[in-house]
C-alpha cells in the first residue's frame, strides 16, 4: 500500500528526513512515533503530494509520488495536525466543499453519513467556529474520509483533545481498522499507538526502529519475568543464576526479576529450583512494559550517542 | 471547472460574512455612484456654482473634449469624465480587499493544507479566488456606472449627455474593468503568497490603483485625452498584464513554501 525507499528530504542543509525505507501492508494500522520536530509531518507530506522528497521514491497505492500526484490525492486522506476548518461556514457546507473537491459522487448522502457517524448530525447547521477543539477534530476526521480513501493520514489525531474526545476518535479509528483502511498513525500518544497499531516505527529525522509494539518490546527489554517471594529475594539469587539461559538476575525486596528468553519453557526448573532453596513463591508474573518505556529507552540511547 | 465553482462559491460564502469586506463591496460603488450624481446636482442648484461653472478656463484645459458646446456645459462634461475614470478604480480597489482576505485568511485559519491535499491543481484554485475576487468588483462597478449614467441622462442636458456618453467609456467600463479587476487580483495574490497579515498584502496590492490615478490626472491637466484608441491599447495592455500576472502567480504559489514557511 505505501513504500518507500530511501526517502530524503532536506530544507537547505537541514535534513528532516534521512533516508526512509517503509513497507506498510493493506489494512494495517501504521504508528508513526518521534519527538517533536522528527520529521513526522514532513514525512506525511511527502506521502500526500502535499511535498516533493529531495530524494528517494514514494509509492502509494501503487502510484509513484512525483508522477501520479492527482491520482494519490483522489484515493487518500488525510487529517492534517490543526483541523483548519471555514469557521464561518456550517459543518455541513465545510464537508461538502470537500466532497466536491474529491469528486465524491452522491455529495449529500456522504456529507449526512460521516455527520450522523460522528455526532455531529445536530449540529450540522452551525458555525464551525462555534465547535469545540474535539468536535472540530471529529470533523476534520469526517473530512478526510468522505471519499472512501483506501489509505488514510492521521497526524496527531487527539493532541489537544479531552479524554473524552480522545476516546471518541480512538474508537473510530477502531471501527476504520475493523473495515480494513490502511491507516499511517503520526502520534506523540504512545498509548493510543500501543492500542491501535498493527506495527510502530520510532523515527527521529531516520527511522530507529520498526516493529509490532510486542516484539519492540522484547528487542529493547528482553522477556523479563518477576518472582514475588515470601522473603528478601536476594537470598534465592544463588539457586538461579546457575542457570544458562538466565541472562540476567536482579533482586529488589520480595521481588526477583529474571530475563528469560523463552519463560514457558523454563519457568517451571526456576521454579522448582527455588522452592528447593526454600523459597515461597506467592506469584509469577511476566513483565510488561509499555510502549512509552520502549520509546523512552529508546530516546536516551540516541540522546547517549549524540 | 466544478472544482473551480466550489471554490467560488466557498470564497464568496466566506468573504462576504466578512463586515469590513461587505461594507467594501456594497458601499464603494454605491459612494461612487451617488457623489458625482449630488455634485451634478448642486452645479444646477446652488447659487454661484453655476457661473464657477462657467469657467473659459475649464474649456480650454477640456480642449477636444467638449467642441462645440458652451462653457457651462464643457465644464459638465469635464467634470463627467474625471469621474467615469474614478469608475476605473472600483475594479482595482474591491479584488484586493477580497483575494488579500481570502489567501491569507487561508494561512491564519490554515485551512490550505487540507485543500491542497485535494486533487485540486494550482490553476484550478488561483483561476477560482481570483474570479471569486473579481467579479463582484466588476459587478459592483458595472451597477454603480449604470445608476451614474441613468442620473446623468435625468441630470443632464441631452448636449451635455450626447458629449459625455462616447463609446470609449463602454469600452472602460466594459472591457478593461474586469481586466483592471484581475490585474488587482493576481497582484493581489502574488503579495498574499508571500505576506501573513491581510492589511500589508491589501495595501502592497494596492500600488495598482496608482496607474489609473495618473490617468485620472493625465487627462484632468490636459496631458492626454481619453479616446477609443487610447481605451482600446489600454485594453490590450493590461490584458497582455493579466496574462502574465496569472502565469506569474501559479508560478510562485508554491505549494511546499507556503506549507513549510507559513507560521
Amino acid at each position: 500500500m505505501i513504500h518507500t525507499e530511501n526517502l530524503t528530504k532536506k530544507f537547505g542543509d537541514h535534513v528532516a528526513v534521512d533516508r526512509l525505507n517503509l513497507d506498510i501492508a493493506e489494512g494495517e494500522v501504521f504508528g508513526f512515533l518521534g519527538p517533536n520536530g522528527a520529521g513526522k509531518t514532513t514525512t506525511i507530506r511527502m506521502l500526500t503530494c502535499l511535498i516533493a522528497p529531495t530524494s528517494g521514491s514514494v509509492r502509494v497505492l501503487d502510484y509513484e509520488v512525483g508522477r501520479d500526484d492527482q491520482q494519490i490525492r483522489r484515493n487518500v486522506g488525510i487529517l492534517t495536525e490543526t483541523p483548519g476548518m471555514y469557521d464561518r461556514l456550517t459543518a455541513r457546507r465545510n464537508l461538502t466543499i470537500f466532497a466536491k473537491l474529491y469528486e465524491v459522487e452522491h455529495v449529500d448522502y456522504q456529507v449526512d453519513k460521516y455527520l450522523k457517524l460522528l455526532g455531529l448530525w445536530e449540529r450540522r447547521d452551525d458555525p464551525v467556529g462555534e465547535f469545540s477543539k474535539g468536535m472540530r477534530q471529529k470533523l476534520a476526521i469526517g473530512r478526510a474520509l468522505l471519499h472512501e480513501p483506501k489509505v488514510l493520514f492521521l497526524d496527531e489525531p487527539t493532541s489537544a483533545l479531552d479524554p473524552e474526545a480522545a476516546r471518541l476518535v480512538h474508537d473510530f479509528i477502531g471501527e476504520l481498522k475493523g473495515k480494513g483502511r490502511t491507516i499511517f498513525l503520526c502520534t506523540h500518544n504512545l498509548d493510543e499507538a500501543d492500542r491501535l497499531c498493527d506495527r510502530v516505527a520510532v523515527f527521529k529525522t531516520h527511522l530507529r526502529v520498526l516493529d509490532t509494539p510486542g516484539k519492540l518490546r522484547r528487542q529493547v527489554y528482553g522477556r523479563q519475568v518477576a518472582f514475588h517471594l515470601g522473603g528478601p529475594a536476594k537470598e534465592y539469587l544463588p539457586a538461579v543464576q546457575p542457570f544458562s539461559y538466565v541472562k540476567e538476575a536482579t533482586a529488589a525486596d520480595n521481588k526477583l526479576v529474571l530475563s528469560l528468553d523463552d519463560p514457558e519453557t523454563h519457568n517451571p526448573d526456576i521454579i522448582r529450583a527455588l522452592v528447593a532453596a526454600g523459597a515461597d513463591i506467592q506469584f509469577v508474573g511476566e513483565l510488561r512494559y509499555s510502549l512509552e518505556d520502549v520509546y523512552l529507552q529508546l530516546m536516551k540511547e540516541d540522546t547517549t550517542k549524540a | 471547472m466544478d472544482k473551480m465553482i466550489t471554490i467560488i462559491r466557498k470564497e464568496w460564502a466566506e468573504v462576504f460574512k466578512n463586515k469590513l469586506i461587505f461594507s467594501t463591496v456594497l458601499f464603494l460603488p454605491l459612494i461612487l455612484a451617488i457623489m458625482p450624481l449630488g455634485m451634478l446636482f448642486a452645479f444646477g442648484s446652488i447659487d454661484g456654482m453655476s457661473a464657477e461653472m462657467n469657467d473659459p478656463e475649464i474649456m480650454a484645459l477640456a480642449g477636444e473634449m467638449c467642441a462645440g458646446l458652451n462653457a457651462m456645459d464643457c465644464s459638465y462634461v469635464y467634470t463627467l469624465n474625471m469621474f467615469v475614470l474614478m469608475f476605473m478604480i472600483l475594479p482595482v480597489a474591491i479584488p484586493v480587499t477580497i483575494a488579500a482576505y481570502s489567501i491569507v485568511g487561508e494561512k491564519t485559519t490554515r485551512s490550505l493544507e487540507p485543500l491542497l491535499a485535494t486533487p485540486i491543481t494550482t490553476a484550478e484554485l488561483l483561476g477560482a479566488k481570483i474570479i471569486a475576487a473579481a467579479v463582484p468588483a466588476v459587478i459592483g462597478t458595472w451597477i454603480a456606472f449604470g445608476l451614474f449614467l441613468i442620473g446623468v441622462k435625468i441630470m443632464a442636458t441631452p448636449a451635455v449627455f450626447g458629449e459625455f456618453f462616447k463609446v470609449h467609456w463602454l469600452l472602460a467600463i466594459f472591457f478593461v474593468s474586469p481586466l483592471l479587476a484581475i490585474l488587482s487580483t493576481c497582484i493581489a495574490v502574488i503579495v498574499s503568497s508571500r505576506v501573513t497579515d491581510p492589511r500589508v498584502a491589501e495595501q502592497l496590492s494596492a500600488v495598482v490603483i496608482l496607474p489609473v490615478i495618473m490617468l485620472v490626472i493625465g487627462q484632468s491637466v490636459g496631458l492626454i485625452l481619453i479616446d477609443r484608441r487610447i481605451m482600446l491599447w489600454l485594453g490590450l495592455a493590461v490584458l497582455a498584464l493579466d496574462a502574465l500576472l496569472l502565469w506569474l502567480a501559479i508560478r510562485l504559489f508554491q505549494r511546499e513554501t507556503i506549507l513549510t514557511r507559513w507560521k
